[in-house]
């Protein structure tokens, strides 16, 4: 296996930005969660690596030192909610449970449709419009239950 | 509150405020020709910024004309230099860069040609948190814009400076924050903080002179060039110049990203910007500058807004990101909360960080949950004192202890209650969210 040509291409031109190869790393496994399924499987993993000249353990070991990077598979949709110290003066915790209600997840995993994974995440700035959830990749603030709901029931 | 003049702010109500047609309206990239046609010498640059008073905004308020000094002698020095903008705002409380990123990026870049000229830089990496996809996206197409425009590559401006500036985008970790974290983190690694020295201006990015240094510091750049040094140092205080952007956020009735100039008292701000307390409740206590900055109480909320004010009422002005509590804030909830945040943030390099954050979070959780004991209070100080102050590689632990210690002098009674009564008085039932096993992203 490699990685697929169009991202390949892409990380060609990335590395160039640097005077040294591996700094496009953190980079190139963005784009790989992003185009590949929306986590990295050890075999992504491996690719990446293969890549850049690194030992697939290396990759491994900046991979999980990012909370961004997911090393399971996960839902369709991933609801990040944050439960940081500004969210949760404005009802984080309520918010994060109706989340959990509305799309049949717990913290931590997946609705048993594939449909929906929802993670706890530390501040993501969005602190004047607590509480706040990420769906996949887009901020949605000044959240209540109503307006959250309206939300998680809109996606596909 | 009297009215002042504004700046930081002042293009991020336009239309279209994010384009460079936008900027150059506004008179956008005037200061980078200026400096380079005039021609003006990177010494010149330098010393405008030093003379301005202009304090770093991304949180230690070091001032940024002396930092761009510490880069070394080109004439001694070849080897290639960087500037790092620090983007990865990440500390709790903390939303004001990103306001000028979404909506103002064009003013960002003109910001770093000017510090890659004055510090003789071959290049400007732009940091951005992960999390922060619109910032990123509207950065990226300013540079592009920009890049057709001639003002970013080969002979910008049809002079001999050439410059350029990417993007590069980080995955979640607070810790890269932290300038050394930063680096490491930039250039693939885990972001682990580097011991210091060496300090990054003799050895940073791939072992070159590098400065980093925040958003906004850099952002206020062109302000200055254009406007001189007596134009800053008029607004403010002696001390502390120019205008700040403050975020302020929790219990108050406008939470929102506001420029002020220095010189407010907490309590202006809270009332006469942010609308005051909501509910029509009574201020309890306030972070004055993100989650890192020792809690103060009400009575304490005379305290003038500026970097040498708030470090002696005992705290620190930080990132000016003030979070309000009411008087229905439970402290030892809000402890847990934060100290929860340091221990999923720590590195884990050095063993006071790694394993003394645990344990705070650990205490704070048993107390916020009325299972604490007494014993615990002076256990929490006594960590904290072996974490802090600058027992370790970076700060980390100093952000995690010093406010511990602040809360348990400020609200030693709060958890002395809890403790007594072996639940918290002020805790409201909320649902809670079903858990895995492994809870946290």
């Amino acid at each position: 296996m490699a990685l697929p040509q169009k991202l390949h291409d892409e990380f060609t031109e990335l590395v160039t930005h640097y005077p040294e190869r591996r700094a496009g790393l953190i980079p190139a496994l963005h784009r790989c969660q992003e185009e590949l399924g929306g986590w990295l499987s050890p075999q992504t993993i491996e690719d990446v690596a293969a890549f850049f000249g690194l030992e697939p353990v290396e990759v491994f070991g900046v991979a999980t030192f990012y909370p961004m990077f997911r090393l399971t598979p996960r839902g369709k949709h991933l609801v990040s909610v944050c439960h940081n110290i500004s969210c949760t003066l404005r009802g984080a915790e309520e918010l994060l449970a109706h989340v959990c209600h509305v799309t049949g997840s717990p913290v931590g995993g997946t609705s048993p449709d594939g449909k929906f994974s929802v993670v706890r995440v530390e501040c993501q700035g969005a602190c004047a419009n607590a509480p706040m959830f990420d769906l996949d990749g887009v901020y949605h603030e000044d959240l209540d239950r109503a307006k959250a709901e309206q939300i998680l029931r809109s996606c596909k | 509150m009297k009215d002042f003049p504004k700046y930081l702010l002042s293009r991020v109500g336009l239309p279209e405020s994010h384009t460079l047609r936008t900027y150059r309206a506004q008179g956008g990239y005037a200061a980078i020709e200026d400096v380079l046609k005039k021609p003006w010498t990177p010494e010149q640059v330098i010393g405008v910024m030093k003379d301005s008073g202009l304090r770093g905004r991304g949180g230690a308020g070091f001032p940024t004309g002396m930092k761009w000094s510490f880069m070394p002698d080109i004439t001694k020095d070849p080897r290639p230099r960087y500037l790092a903008v620090n983007a990865d705002e990440s500390e709790p409380g903390t939303c004001k860069d990103r306001v000028l990123m979404e909506k103002d990026p064009h003013g960002l870049i003109e910001g770093c040609l000017i510090a890659c000229f004055a510090m003789r830089a071959k290049a400007a990496y732009i940091y951005v948190r992960g999390e922060y996809r619109l910032s990123y996206n509207r950065l990226q197409a300013a540079i592009d814009e920009a890049r057709a425009a001639g003002l970013i590559g080969k002979n910008i401006l049809g002079t001999d400076f050439s410059c350029d500036i990417w993007m590069h985008k980080g995955a979640g970790a607070y810790i890269c924050g932290e300038e050394t974290g930063l680096m490491e983190s930039l250039e693939g690694k885990r972001g682990h903080p580097r011991p210091k020295p060496p300090f990054p201006a003799g050895s940073g990015l791939w072992k070159s002179p590098t400065t980093v240094n925040n958003v906004e510091s850099i952002f206020n750049a062109p302000f200055i060039v254009k406007n001189g040094a007596e134009w800053f140092k008029s607004m403010g205080v002696p001390k502390s110049t120019g205008n700040f952007l403050l975020g302020i956020s929790g219990h108050v009735n406008k939470p929102g990203v506001y420029e002020l100039p220095f010189g407010l008292t907490a309590r202006q701000i809270i009332d006469e910007v942010a609308g005051g307390v909501w509910k029509g409740r009574k201020l309890k206590a306030f972070f004055p500058g993100g989650s890192s900055t020792g809690l103060l109480p009400a009575s304490m909320a005379d305290v003038v807004m500026d970097h040498d004010s708030v470090k002696a009422a005992g705290s620190m002005f930080g990132t000016a990101a003030m979070i309000i509590l009411d008087e229905t804030a439970s402290i030892p909830q809000v402890m847990d909360v934060t100290a929860r945040f340091y221990d999923h943030e720590s590195c884990g390099q050095c063993s006071q960080c790694r394993e003394g954050t645990q344990w705070l979070h650990q205490i704070f959780r048993r107390i916020a949950h009325g299972k604490g004991s007494m014993a615990d209070l002076d256990l929490l100080v006594s960590l904290s004192n072996g974490m802090a102050p600058a027992k370790t590689i970076c700060a980390l632990a100093d952000a995690a202890a010093i406010p511990t210690l602040a809360a348990v002098k400020h609200f030693r009674h709060e958890f002395e209650e809890c403790i007594r009564l072996g639940r918290d008085p002020l805790r409201q039932d909320t649902q809670h969210a079903p858990e895995l096993h492994e809870a946290h992203a």
